[in-house]
């Protein structure tokens, strides 16, 4: 092999280095942070733009493939399926789809978690540690494709009529207003 | 107390040693024999025999080889560079040959009987009576086994954890399955490993013939805690199982000081009940280990940890120090309500 080849290999491999926080664990989380929910407003109501979302959290959980498929397992065994499905909706809305009405932004969707919704989401504070709040939420944003591809789950263990998350098509979050979400 | 439990706990938490050793009247905390060739059921006693087999054949051939190569390389010219001559000698020709096919024979032969043997053994391993048997569903978890003891009335079933009780001189038939990846169910000194394959159920059966404390172990690769997976089959005299599975089929004791009244609304205020159950109250989640009766374990954590105020308190604060990558979140009680979750599930007998 030439030294021009081995230098090549070299430079490509370390290429591959990039999307190395893909393999990220956080195996030890403390269990709770500083993130305070006070700070987020709860009603889809306001005046003007649509919701903006408060600080953004940590990127491991949106960057980890651990995280979002721990998301996943979290998903099924509090039972978000029995009334959201896998993605579908039933009782709750859907999640696949490009419709938020709480906003699209983890932060949102942490919040709905933690805080319960009007019409039936229950608040899981204080019975859930905040990771793995951080954790569905980031799922949940992958079962409408708003995850990169190499980090939302390619598997699932339960029976699944959509794609898989890494092959989801990626919605376009609009709001209640039906335009698309303003980011900030 | 003994030394392998000290061992245990100075690899996993040495935090925790300090409080072993000042811990008193933990007894029965010995894991039990771990050993195939100490078996106590007839399946192990089986595999041992042809174990012993095995052996014997080998060290035999083993010996005859070194012999063979020993006695050759007494005879060769050593330190000479010249080639030997060829020599002529069609009588010495056929000895060799007819030496060569003998040892061929003897060989395949010897193959062939332990191929045989290993059926025979194998086909008397599964051939165990299965009448009036005690039948025990065992679920694989990452990194846990749960255990079922099914019954047609559903008020007498009952739900543990990693300590699988069974009578002595009665047929136990182990119905397996997986909640996720594949595990093993191996135990020893009774009998073979049992792959739990996801999807899929399976059946096996054992005879317990000495009372006592058997360790079982993971023996599939299963992921992190692959290691910390253990279990423990407790072998009584069909009254002490009896008297043990009352004792298990009674709902949750209630508090009966208000430390255990406050441990227990502690339980049922935070995550504990997202996973665990405890029968006679409102947890009822079949993620983690069932709680019922955790006091009355000998071990918590799948044989990690004995069951103690000091283990069960660093298990709870911090159970991914012990065992990173569990399922078990970690939680931020602090000095009281720890202390009183703590008394409360030690009084859960």
């Amino acid at each position: 092999m030439s030294f021009r080849s081995i230098y090549l290999a070299a430079l490509t491999s370390l290429l591959f280095m990039v999307a190395c926080t893909r393999e990220d664990r956080i195996l030890r989380p403390a269990p709770s942070s500083a993130y305070t929910l006070n700070t987020v407003q709860v009603s889809g109501l306001n005046p003007g733009a649509n919701p903006v979302p408060p600080s953004p959290p940590p990127n491991i959980y949106q960057e980890s493939a651990y995280a979002v498929s721990e998301g996943q397992r979290l998903y099924e065994q509090y039972n978000c399926v029995g009334c959201h499905a896998h993605g579908g909706g039933g009782m709750g809305p859907p999640l696949m789809d490009n419709y938020w009405i709480y906003g699209s932004e983890p932060q949102n969707i942490f919040t709905t978690i933690m805080q319960g919704r009007p019409n039936g989401m229950p608040s899981f504070r204080n019975r859930i540690p905040e990771y793995q709040g951080w954790e569905i939420a980031a799922y949940v944003r992958s079962l409408s494709g708003l995850l990169p591809k190499d980090v939302a789950p390619s598997r699932s263990d339960e029976m699944n009529v959509k794609p898989s998350e890494s092959s989801m098509p990626k919605q376009t979050p609009t709001g209640i207003t039906g335009r698309p979400e303003t980011r900030p | 107390m003994n030394y392998w439990t000290v061992i245990h706990a100075a690899i996993l938490h040495p935090a925790l040693l300090s409080a072993l050793i000042h811990q008193t009247g933990a007894t029965d905390l010995d894991p039990g024999p771990h050993n195939a060739l100490r078996p106590v059921s007839p399946q192990g006693g089986q595999i041992e025999w042809l174990f012993w087999l095995i052996f014997w054949i080998c060290f035999i051939v083993y010996v005859l080889m070194v012999v063979g190569f020993g006695s050759a390389a007494a005879k060769s010219a050593a330190g000479t560079d010249e080639p030997p001559p060829i020599i002529e000698d069609e009588e010495g020709d056929r000895r060799a040959s007819w030496f060569v096919g003998t040892a061929t024979g003897v060989t395949v032969l010897s193959l062939f009987v332990v191929l045989v043997l290993s059926v025979i053994a194998e086909k008397r391993v599964e051939d165990t009576p299965k009448e009036n048997a005690v039948t025990i569903q065992v679920t694989g978890h990452q990194w846990w086994w749960e255990v079922n003891y099914p019954n047609s009335q559903a008020d007498h079933t009952i739900n543990t954890a990693n300590e699988i009780h069974v009578p002595i001189r009665t047929p136990i038939v182990i119905l397996t399955k997986s909640a996720d990846v594949i595990h093993s169910f191996w135990v020893p000194s009774i009998t073979g490993k049992r792959d739990l394959i996801p999807g899929m159920s399976s059946a096996f059966s054992f005879e317990v013939k000495t009372p006592g404390v058997y360790r079982g172990q993971c023996a599939e690769f299963c992921g992190l805690q692959h290691a910390h997976m253990g279990f423990a089959v407790i072998a009584d005299i069909p009254q002490d199982f009896e008297d043990w599975q009352q004792q298990q089929l009674r709902d949750a004791v209630e508090p009966v000081n208000p430390q255990e009244a406050l441990g227990k609304k502690v339980f049922l205020t935070h995550a504990c009940l997202m996973c665990h159950a405890i029968q006679g109250t409102q947890a009822g989640s079949r993620m983690g280990p069932d709680l019922t009766h955790v006091g009355s374990r000998r071990m918590i954590a799948a044989e990690t940890l004995p069951n103690i105020p000091g283990a069960l308190g660093g298990w709870i604060i911090d159970p991914q120090q012990i065992k990173p990558g569990n399922h078990m979140a970690p939680n931020g009680l602090q000095g009281e309500e720890l202390q009183a979750l703590i008394s409360y599930l030690q009084s859960l007998k």
